[in-house]
């Protein structure tokens, strides 16, 4: 039965690849826009995820990394950079700033950690609305160029919907990596039960640093890719707004689950547009949505799958038990 | 026998309270020492000074003669000193093998080199050793948190002897555990004591269980030592029976 699961999981594995490889060939430019940024929001939010859903440190700054990655991207890029390169400072400079953003969780958590990353998202964006001699203040930065990759131009919507599902693959792989680490069980001892975790030889001031360093890095991924998406960014996308959707991306798609991210981003980036034809009430229908998920399931869309799933191991162990019960009977 | 641990003049105040008054005491290699005394006499402060949980406001502790004060526990931990705590500390969301492996992986190598090694942090083997030993074979997939209370207690020592230290804190064991799973963690740790050669202080109030399975006993009372010996010197001191033991 275990091995039936774990085929019938690899299945469906491939079909989703799948599907998301060859359906967009039929989609007109908006559809393909609208993937896009589900999959680098995809990427932001798991960075969150990382932060908040395995090792337990509330940020709501995940959308001023985002703001920072995209800024990066945008400015090396237009200055004739490759994107690849304006991926990786992306990468170094959030991780840069997100360890020194670590510093206030080691004094303060949950709410008052909030209001500290609160504070600092406003402050980036203050950052990109006022230092205009860097990053085009409210005017903002335009004719972003789309990167050729292996000579080819992905300046199409398919070729960098291709571009973006790709770095999702590879930022997939990478996060189910870690998280199978030892730094992973660190992070996760971390959210536990940090106390014990200490007394137990984990350093978990580094860890925590680092999971706010690992978490922001992913968020510039997804910003040095955003840039390139939308070829024009100002400050007003990386508001205060962006690092609440991500917040309940990753808590709507089920914290601390590794593809609650990915459910998240679908429903934050997917639905509203699915609701569309509603007219003027499809953001309310979207947020009375959000509200009866979370009433139902707190633990978001996979907390309902895993609650099914335990529910079903544990009748499956009790029957065992009910039946190995008169055998062990009949040997005595 | 040369001293694992060393405790010299230790005090603790919080505001006008001293909980812990100038206690000085010696644990010998290998042996059990017991820790007993009335509800809020200190012990479990006692351990939070010694394992950098609480810093001490004056006197020294040293492991192996080496001066530890104030060492974070973390680094304590990878000293060579470990503890279970009063109330229970599993990681319930972690599997029984995972929490076991856990315990053991900040031991080795830098923090830099688990993230390139491999995801078990090469401790599958001596988790699985430490899983048949306390007897949980059939749980070592189980979230922690699924598990009974005696059972938790259990992995919860377990823990601690990840790792192989030298030297084992243990603040009250035998709380809440029922009398065959008591006998069980009793068995279980002698056998550590005596096929590890780990060495342990034990605070717990189940006399019987203090009075069979330690070597020496310490009696605490109001932040001070009041008595150390052998069970039997103990049971038979007026000062303790007057304080703790009752008539």
């Amino acid at each position: 039965m275990i091995a039936a699961g774990k085929y019938l999981r690899i299945a469906l594995g491939v079909a989703v690849v799948l599907a998301l490889i060859l359906v967009p060939t039929t989609f007109n430019r908006y559809g393909l826009y609208i993937l896009s940024q589900w999959a680098v929001m995809s990427i932001a939010a798991m960075g969150l995820n990382l932060t908040l859903g395995y090792a337990g440190q509330v940020s709501l700054a995940q959308g001023a990394f985002v703001g920072i990655g995209a800024y990066a991207g945008a400015i090396l890029t237009t200055q004739g950079f490759p994107l690849i390169a304006a991926i990786a400072v992306a990468i170094v400079l959030c991780f840069a700033i997100g360890w020194l953003l670590g510093y206030p969780a080691l004094r303060v958590q949950h709410h008052y950690l909030a209001f500290v990353t609160l504070a600092f998202s406003t402050l980036a964006f203050l950052v990109f609305r006022n230092e205009s001699w860097l990053t085009g203040g409210i005017y903002g930065i335009s004719n972003i160029p789309r990167p050729h990759i292996l000579g080819m131009a992905t300046s199409k919507p398919l070729p960098f919907y291709y571009v973006c599902l790709g770095s999702l693959a590879i930022v997939t792989a990478a996060v189910w990596w870690l998280i199978r680490s030892p730094w992973g069980r660190a992070f996760m001892a971390l959210r536990e039960n940090p106390v014990r975790a200490l007394s137990l030889g984990v350093d978990t001031r580094r860890y925590t640093l680092m999971a706010f360093a690992v978490g922001s890095a992913l968020g510039g991924v997804a910003g040095a890719l955003y840039a390139p998406l939308t070829q024009y960014i100002d400050p007003v996308p990386f508001n205060l707004s962006l690092s609440l959707d991500l917040l309940m991306m990753v808590i709507v798609g089920g914290s601390g689950f590794f593809f609650g991210p990915f459910l998240g981003a679908m429903i934050a980036v997917l639905l509203p547009e699915w609701l569309r034809f509603t007219q003027g009430y499809y953001l309310m229908l979207y947020a009375i949505a959000v509200i009866l998920l979370l009433i139902w399931s707190p633990s978001g869309i996979l907390g309902i799958l895993d609650r099914y799933l335990t529910q079903r191991r544990t009748r499956a162990a009790s029957a065992l038990r009910a039946v190995a019960k008169p055998k062990l009977e009949v040997a005595q | 026998m040369s001293a694992v641990l060393e405790v010299s003049d230790i005090k603790k105040t919080f505001g006008g309270i001293t909980a812990v008054d100038d206690v000085s005491f010696d644990v010998r290699e290998g042996e059990i020492l017991g820790l007993i005394g009335p509800n809020g006499c200190g012990k479990s402060t006692l351990f939070n000074c010694i394992l950098g949980q609480l810093t001490p406001s004056a006197g020294e502790v040293k492991i192996d003669g080496r001066d530890v004060t104030g060492l974070r526990p973390s680094d304590l931990n990878r000293l060579g000193v470990s503890r279970t705590f009063q109330l229970l500390q599993v990681f319930p969301r972690l599997s029984v093998r995972e929490n076991l492996i856990l315990a053991g992986q900040e031991h080795q190598g830098s923090m830099l080199g688990r993230l390139f090694g491999p995801s078990d942090a090469g401790l599958s083997r001596a988790a699985n050793e430490m899983i048949g030993f306390f007897k949980l074979d059939h749980l070592a997939t189980e979230p922690a948190g699924g598990l009974s209370y005696g059972q938790q207690k259990l992995l919860d020592a377990a823990m601690a002897f990840m790792g192989g230290p030298r030297l084992v804190l243990l603040d009250e064991p035998a709380g809440g555990v029922n009398p065959t799973m008591l006998a069980d963690l009793k068995d279980r740790l002698i056998a550590m004591n005596r096929e590890k050669g780990a060495t342990f202080v034990v605070i717990e109030h189940n006399m019987e269980f203090v009075m069979s399975l330690c070597s020496r006993v310490m009696v605490m009372a109001e932040g001070k030592v009041l008595a150390l010996g052998r069970p039997d010197e103990i049971r038979a001191n007026p000062a303790v029976v007057e304080a703790y033991l009752g008539h």
